[in-house]
């Protein structure tokens, strides 16, 4: 079972499906012969060669675009956004296209594609390196988004999403590219898409994260694991479709419910969960139903990212202020 | 080749009918067979039939926004004349004369026009796109199929279309950019019509012309008389057939005019002199194709009359059908966003269904 990290298991996972299907084809800027700038194709246009994973102009909405005709064309295109903060020339397709086709045509094109790209801050970069946006493509009907947080979910998702017959956005927090490492199985296998996690159980509170902020939510709990609260806590995994049932059934249980991300506050993911806990638990809470976000604000260049930056003490602190009420 | 004997920079259009419907020079006109002009000349005129009957519907209140075509049936139906049921078609939105000769029913083009997303889920065997409304970024679709093509090793060529406003979207030079890098099997072909909607083509750029464009991308480019449905022809069969040999993409300049409005909700005359478009009437498409086929003793007056009035009675039984189409159902709108419905929308579905049910609304 091989030792891996999360970009590791982008790496092993891309390449197992191009062994596996044949119709799987992988490119972007730098993705082919340096093999990305985050390594996560490496390796793989030796191995497939240079027609199923290639470099591409510099033009993220030319990558997009032209994954929409492969996808038309039988193929399965797996393209990568160098950084989430350079989609946005590439959102004329992913909003106006890319969700719509299968709609538009009534079913008879569907998108087999999988747009991947590194997101989140605490990498200390320069602008447009440290977004996170999944609220906007939350928001579009017809795409699904898709966050791992631990190299064993991150290859069992994405070989999900390359299989699922509809669009997937794939964001892959790059802060914990190579913060730590999981065995992962060398066999086939895929986690379902719309599905949370329970990471662990627990009887006070419900905390709900993704992404990086999984861990980050685990130290807060060990932080706290003396003081008498019992988190139960959720990685949610998939952004859209949401998984509201497992929401609902916990904080239905726990009373509590927090959740924790680093998209702006103000129409942001939070604000729909709780809006799911208040329709689906509103009878059950001891507690107003909290965020704790990022800040409205354009995210700061490194030396003021600090501030922007969900520590696990202000998680503990939130905890414990809910829990208190 | 045509690309070598026309080169636009030294402002030369291929041209090969006068407007009388002259040939201009003999060694010019494209080798088609008789039935295959008649099959191109009654598309064309299908097209028009077509299109004035889609205007008094709208003006009757019987049909929503619509897209006219009038006076660009030469460079939709020529283009698409030189491709085979094999390859595909990659439209903007004013085309229907390509989409009719594609083999794209009329009664789905209606529907599409009528309020209607099945008015694009084609036949099985029509290998066409649905209509794109974001200009130019259907171009970048185009080149993926032509991509997909390219490694599958097949020998399909994909028709991309595109107007003279789209030329100035980032996506038309990231499409082409592409085609040229990955040597897809691509014809652009930009319906130069003058206008979109009320921005004269000077306003699109300082090039001379269109398809100049293509120089700095490395691949060929022609200007041809898009009025004129040998030249069209000419020019695209040229380029369908350097693609299907591998020797990549292409573009063409059609020059055509719009003798319609934009859609059924602008008013043309704010924005041009009606001098303008007595001139290109002159120069329409259809008259001249039809004096050349009268010309050869393939077609004459009768025949057109009796022939327009057939079309005329086929267009009203498609659009009555589709008139008796009604609204689409409430579970059509929900059921294709994704392959299975989410959670989410099977809960917001059942809530509005219940809601109507009790008859409300």
């Amino acid at each position: 079972m091989p030792l891996l990290n999360n970009i590791s298991a982008i790496n092993h996972a891309l390449d197992k499906e191009m062994e596996r299907d044949k119709s799987v084809v992988v490119y972007g800027e730098d993705v082919g012969f340096e093999g990305g700038v985050f390594r996560a194709t490496a390796g793989l246009q030796k191995k497939h060669g240079v027609d199923r994973c290639f470099d591409t102009p510099l033009a993220e909405s030319g990558i997009v675009g032209s994954a929409v005709g492969m996808a038309v064309n039988g193929m399965k295109p797996v393209v990568e956004m160098q950084f989430s903060g350079f989609v946005l020339p590439a959102m004329n397709q992913i909003l106006g296209h890319v969700a719509r086709y299968r709609n538009r045509t009534r079913g008879r094109y569907n998108l087999p594609m999988v747009i991947r790209m590194p997101y989140g801050g605490g990498v200390r970069a320069l602008e447009h390196h440290s977004e996170s946006m999944e609220d906007i493509f939350a928001q579009t009907p017809g795409l699904k988004v898709v966050i791992p947080s631990t190299p064993y979910d991150t290859k069992g998702l994405l070989l999900a999403a390359i299989r699922d017959p509809d669009p997937v956005i794939f964001l892959e927090p790059k802060r914990i590219y190579r913060a730590f490492k999981q065995d992962v199985p060398e066999e086939d296998y895929t986690l379902p898409i719309g599905k949370a996690k329970i990471v662990q159980e627990g009887e006070d509170i419900t905390v709900v994260v993704w992404g990086a902020l999984v861990r980050e939510a685990q130290k807060a709990i060990k932080e706290i694991e003396d003081e008498g609260i019992s988190v139960e806590l959720i990685d949610l995994r998939t952004i859209s479709p949401l998984d509201k049932e497992t929401i609902i059934e916990s904080v239905q249980k726990t009373g509590r419910f927090l959740v924790v991300h680093e998209a702006f506050k103000s129409f942001g993911p939070g604000a729909e969960l709780i809006s799911t806990v208040n329709e689906g638990a509103f009878l059950y809470l001891e507690a107003p139903p909290t965020r704790l976000t990022g800040f409205d604000i354009t995210i700061p260049l490194p030396k003021g990212e600090h501030h922007f930056i969900i520590e696990p003490k202000q998680i503990a602190d939130k905890i414990r202020e809910i829990v208190s009420f | 080749m045509l690309v070598d004997q026309f080169n636009p920079l030294e402002g030369k259009m291929l041209s090969i009918l006068d407007k009388d419907g002259n040939v201009k020079d003999k060694k010019l006109v494209p080798k088609i067979e008789d039935e295959k002009l008649i099959e191109i000349y009654k598309t064309m005129l299908l097209t028009r039939v077509a299109d004035i009957k889609a205007l008094q519907y709208q003006r009757q209140g019987r049909m929503l926004t619509y897209a006219p075509n009038q006076g660009q049936e030469a460079t939709q139906v020529g283009s698409i004349a030189a491709s085979e049921e094999k390859d595909w078609l990659v439209p903007a939105f004013r085309e229907l004369g390509a989409w009719l000769y594609k083999g794209v029913p009329l009664e789905q083009i209606f529907l599409y026009w009528y309020g209607n997303e099945s008015g694009s889920d084609f036949p099985e065997n029509v290998k066409m796109l649905p209509i794109s409304v974001p200009i130019a970024s259907q171009l970048n679709h185009a080149v993926g199929i032509g991509m997909a093509t390219n490694i599958k090793g097949e020998d399909e060529v994909t028709l991309a279309y595109v107007g003279d406003g789209g030329t100035s979207q980032g996506e038309f030079s990231e499409a082409l950019n592409f085609a040229g890098v990955f040597n897809t099997p691509t014809v652009f072909i930009i319906s130069n019509n003058q206008f979109a909607i009320s921005v004269p083509r000077k306003f699109q750029t300082k090039a001379k012309t269109l398809a100049q464009k293509s120089i700095g991308f490395g691949i060929p480019g022609i200007q041809v008389d898009g009025n004129d449905v040998l030249a069209v022809y000419a020019a695209t069969k040229e380029a369908v057939d350097r693609a299907r040999k591998g020797e990549g993409p292409t573009l063409i300049e059609t020059v055509t005019y719009r003798l319609g409005p934009h859609t059924t909700s602008d008013d043309p005359k704010i924005y041009r002199e009606d001098v303008e478009v007595e001139e290109w009437k002159e120069k329409d498409p259809l008259i001249r194709f039809r004096k050349y086929l009268i010309d050869k003793n393939l077609w004459d007056e009768e025949k057109d009359e009796k022939q327009k009035e057939e079309f005329e009675n086929i267009v009203n039984s498609n659009f009555k059908k589709v008139e008796e189409s009604g609204k689409i159902s409430l579970e059509k709108i929900f059921k294709y966003n994704y392959e299975e419905m989410t959670p989410e929308l099977i809960e917001q579905y059942e809530e509005y269904k219940n809601y109507i049910e009790k008859g409300v609304k």
